[in-house]
């Protein structure tokens, strides 16, 4: 079966993964992200591209700042953009999905940008628009339940290039709540793609997917162990509204054993960087000495993700 | 040949012969720049379009007395074939490392053929500033233009078939030379 995110000269028409789409396809998507990151800093911070296109935030679960970021880079394409909070309105009607979006597509909607906390529902979208002939329609995937965050994950691998080059050489650590978190998958297949050297998982036993080993990564249970050597770390948000049971003891007792701190920063290569999604918390996952340090490149990291999906937008839309 | 529509002489291009088959593309510079020298202000800035116009515009800052700063322009966002071509695969970062507002501009490209990627250009420095002036210099003008756009310095005139494109390369060595290409039906064409 072709990949449902790919037209048949292989070119992207959906974001819905980054498992399965090959190198090629990521690469010339952060290659595309690089000229976007100049727009930000003109004067006039827009380029004629989606203009007269109309892109749809769907958004089934709240998240202000992913929908803003999406807004930014729409707008910046010139696109119309119309938010949708549809957790308070036709689907508590009764309203299926899908029909949501075949309204929304009598509207002449030409993108969606979809965050459910479904895993598989912009799937489920992009497929019912493959299916019914109006591929003219494209969807991208702002998270979707556990499974997949593929903007954030590019956006991490643009940010991890841009300031070691090449994935070839590199370890990785991604450090945390990584059970709970798409983030996390999305850049562990896009990190494993694109022939990253070491991708190390690092958390408690409990915040560890099961057979989290058949992704390609190393486990660690241990923190200081886990940043050794490393040119990366990748440090996740505790998920306090996903947990689900005693998962863990506490806050502190979790910042007390993966809290990362400047000394055990130290353990890392001397020029490694620090990330972070987003939003932190401070004093659970990062110390502030090192959210604020000269190693943590978490504000370029939003910055890069507004170009990023100005690139993704772009190249569906054109295709 | 057909594909050739006759277009107007550049405002200070001499009369010249459209010739049949492709002129070196040393000479075609060489001609280009002893068209500039004494035409172009003192400090007009010099804007290469990508990536043929890029080379150009590096090589007339060197040979063009005065003070040309060098600044490169990829207008692919400002494309009008985007809906139907969609994005080409390899866009360049537009760097302009000088203010555009009040100034000299000198587009540089390689080939004026239908004259939408010098408009698309000129729409994307506007995003930048107000030039006081803007003018256009082509190694090569092969006629066929789609848009009132014409040069104003021109390096060769020629006719070529309208299914073939012509390329400027770039050796090593920075040797230019011009070769015709069949024009695939590529989406990227």
């Amino acid at each position: 079966m072709r990949n449902p995110q790919l037209n048949a000269n292989g070119e992207l028409t959906h974001l819905l993964t980054l498992e399965g789409l090959p190198a090629e396809v990521i690469r010339r998507i952060l290659d595309t992200a690089v000229p976007f990151t100049s727009i930000g800093e003109r004067d006039v911070k827009k380029v004629p591209l989606l203009r007269g296109r109309s892109v749809f935030n769907l958004f089934f679960e709240n998240s202000t700042r992913t929908r803003t970021t999406f807004e930014i880079a729409a707008k910046r394409l010139s696109a119309d953009v119309i938010n949708l909070n549809i957790g308070a309105s036709s689907t508590t009607k009764g309203e299926t999905l899908l029909d949501t979006v075949d309204n929304l597509v009598a509207m002449n909607a030409d993108m969606f940008v979809v965050r459910h906390s479904q895993s598989g529902a912009p799937h489920l979208i992009a497929a019912h628009l493959n299916r019914t002939g109006r591929t003219h329609v494209h969807v991208v995937n702002a998270g979707d339940g556990r499974h997949a965050h593929p903007t954030q994950g590019l956006l991490d691998l643009f940010t991890i290039r841009h300031y070691k080059k090449d994935f070839t050489g590199l370890t990785v650590a991604i450090v945390g709540d990584i059970l709970h978190s798409r983030v996390a998958r999305s850049l562990i297949h896009g990190l494993t793609t694109m022939g990253t050297t070491e991708v190390r998982a690092v958390g408690p036993q409990t915040l560890l997917p099961t057979a989290v080993e058949s992704l390609g990564v190393r486990v660690c249970h241990d923190l200081r162990a886990g940043l050794v050597g490393c040119d990366v770390v990748v440090m996740l948000r505790l998920q306090n509204e996903r947990m689900k049971g005693a998962l863990l003891p506490s806050a502190g007792e979790f910042f007390k054993h993966y809290g990362l701190t400047p000394e055990k920063l130290a353990l890392a290569k001397p020029d490694a960087i620090v990330m972070h999604p987003g939003p932190m918390n401070r004093g659970v996952e990062i110390d502030s000495a090192v959210a604020d340090g000269d190693h943590a490149v978490i504000l370029p990291q939003v910055t890069f993700g507004i170009a990023v999906r100005m690139a993704v937008m772009s190249m569906v839309a054109g295709n | 040949m057909n594909g050739f529509n006759g277009t107007a002489d550049g405002l200070r291009g001499a009369q010249r012969e459209a010739v049949a088959g492709l002129p070196d593309a040393g000479t075609a510079l060489a001609e280009l720049i002893e068209r500039m020298k004494g035409a172009v202000a003192f400090d007009a800035k010099f804007v290469g379009i990508y990536s043929g116009g890029a080379w150009l515009a590096e090589r007339l800052a060197e040979a063009i007395p005065g003070n040309h700063p060098v600044g490169y322009i990829d207008a692919s966002f400002y494309r009008d074939d985007y809906a139907r071509k969609g994005l080409k695969p390899e866009v360049h970062a537009t760097r302009l490392p000088f203010e555009i507002e009040g100034a000299t501009i000198v587009l540089v490209d390689d080939v004026l053929y239908t004259g939408r990627s010098v408009r698309a250009a000129i729409n994307e420095l506007f995003d930048y500033g107000r030039p006081a002036s803007i003018e256009l210099a082509v190694l090569v003008d092969r006629g066929g233009r789609e848009l009132p756009i014409e040069a104003t310095y021109v390096g060769a005139r020629l006719v070529v078939a309208r299914e073939l494109s012509v390329v400027l390369s770039r050796a090593a060595d920075g040797t230019l030379a011009l070769a015709t290409e069949t024009s695939s039906e590529s989406r990227h064409a």
